[in-house]
């Protein structure tokens, strides 16, 4: 016997009994308490076949490996860099793993990466003691100039892509701005003026605000075509 | 005899209680919980790298909390600013009452700050920063076996009560107040806090327990009712 005690997409708090029966498996964000399944998140549920997993509404980024992420640069020494990826702490992008075919010994670091840069890196490692290793070898890894960033909580990255990327294209087609979102929910935008840029930030701040809606790539479209609409 | 009590509640009745959480939008989460006329907040940052390095623990992350009582707090008398004695207790025991639920395992070598603020006093402050840490902590997202309700029992001459306020603590004849904050994860009924001010016998000790039982499921839906509202469409 199994039984269903919340509706798909509720809130639910942490400890919260979710399902009893044998029938359902945990998923993220749950665990088997004999034959309960108990939330350890804050978060909406989503019951997929006999999965059930919770949402986060919130929540730090915990670095993964195979993740794209924007970070900045906070220190260096003689052959590592460190940065500031939203985590506890920072990762290590080592000189070896730049994508210069080769680094003289002795080199000062600044001249490719200094101090309060945002890179666009790949982790390549997360060890047990949570280490982070990045990498700036792959493709569209690299120093970004100009722009500005916005840092939204990682658990909303999702909703800003949207299903195959279709809510930050249309906001890409909108605003003409070029966008690139890390997995750690360091956005970077970059667009032909001021103004444009600052309408994409707009955008993401409803998005972050509004996580939580249906039909949320439609109202952000509406949003934003109406205030191009006042601006021109 | 106590025959009544000085606000007209009934022996096991806990005060009126709110809750909201988000309160502080620059922390990673926060919450407000008043009961009656206490009023305690809660603030949650982190996690973040833990200095001096000594204190870092490699398999898991560390709690960190801070009770502190405003200067304005207390019932007529300025709070003396800056850590005491008992502020530095009541920091060490909600640390302890809360991390029985909380996993922070994905944080090695990191500290999740908790600083809990009573803005008003009225007995009861450890036990309402509890509940406020707890939601705070949920509202940050983190990974938690079950929220943390907490609400003080206790005997006044030969009644048992729940949820004691400031008059009935410090009550005439103070040989006949035992005063108990319990703290109760709710799904397990299972106890993180337990201490005791006063004397009272073995069976009203247990009494009071199962009332502490039966109040924090109050406490628990007011936390409950305040964590799903932020979201709420």
């Amino acid at each position: 016997m199994a039984d269903l005690l919340v509706k798909d997409r509720e809130i639910v708090v942490p400890g919260q009994d979710l399902a009893t029966g044998m029938d359902f498996l945990p998923a993220s964000g749950t665990f088997r308490d004999n034959d309960k399944i108990v939330a350890t998140q804050l978060g909406s549920v989503s019951v997929n076949g006999r999965l059930i997993k919770i949402i986060p509404l919130n929540g730090r980024y915990v670095p993964k490996r195979g993740d794209v992420v924007i970070g900045k640069i906070m220190d260096m020494n003689f052959s590592n860099w460190f940065v500031d990826i939203g985590y506890a702490n920072d990762a290590v992008l080592s000189s070896k793993e730049i994508s210069v075919d080769y680094v003289e010994k002795g080199t000062d670091l600044s001249q490719y990466y200094d101090l309060g840069d945002y890179i666009v890196a790949g982790i390549t490692n997360v060890s047990k003691l949570k280490l982070i290793d990045l990498t700036m070898r792959g493709p569209g890894l690299r120093k970004l100039t100009n722009g500005r960033i916005v840092r939204i909580s990682s658990v909303k990255v999702p909703r800003l892509i949207g299903k195959e990327g279709s809510m930050i294209s249309m906001i890409k087609e909108i605003t003409e701005c070029k966008i690139m979102v890390g997995q750690n929910g360091i956005v970077w935008i970059n667009g032909p003026d001021g103004q444009k840029e600052l309408l994409v930030v707009e955008a993401i701040n409803l998005i972050s605000e509004k996580t939580q809606e249906p039909n949320l790539t439609e109202k952000v479209k509406e949003f934003l075509e109406t205030r191009k609409k006042e601006n021109v | 005899m106590y025959k009544k009590r000085s606000d007209g509640r009934k022996f096991d009745e806990i005060r009126p209680t709110q809750a909201k959480v988000g309160i502080i939008k620059r922390a990673d989460g926060s919450a407000m919980f008043q009961i009656g006329k206490t009023i305690a907040i809660a603030a949650v940052y982190g996690p973040r790298e833990l200095y001096p390095k000594f204190l870092q623990d490699h398999s898991k992350g560390i709690l960190r909390c801070n009770y502190n009582m405003m200067s304005f707090s207390g019932s007529g008398e300025r709070v003396r600013p800056g850590g005491s004695r008992r502020s530095k207790e009541i920091s060490m025991l909600t640390e302890s009452a809360l991390s029985p639920v909380l996993d922070l395992s994905e944080f090695p070598g990191a500290v999740v700050d908790v600083f809990v603020e009573i803005l008003q006093s009225d007995a009861g402050t450890r036990c309402a920063g509890i509940c406020a840490a707890a939601m705070a902590l949920a509202d940050a997202g983190f990974n938690m076996k079950d929220l943390v309700s907490a609400v003080s029992v206790g005997r006044v001459e030969d009644k048992l009560v729940t949820d004691l306020d400031n008059v009935e603590e410090h009550y005439e004849n103070e040989r006949e107040v035992a005063d108990i904050p319990v703290a109760i994860m709710p799904r397990t009924g299972k106890i993180t806090l337990l201490q005791m001010d006063g004397i009272c016998s073995k069976e009203q000790l247990s009494k009071a327990l199962e009332l502490a039982q039966e109040a924090c499921k109050k406490i628990y839906a007011v936390q409950k009712k305040a964590l799903t509202e932020k979201y709420k469409i």
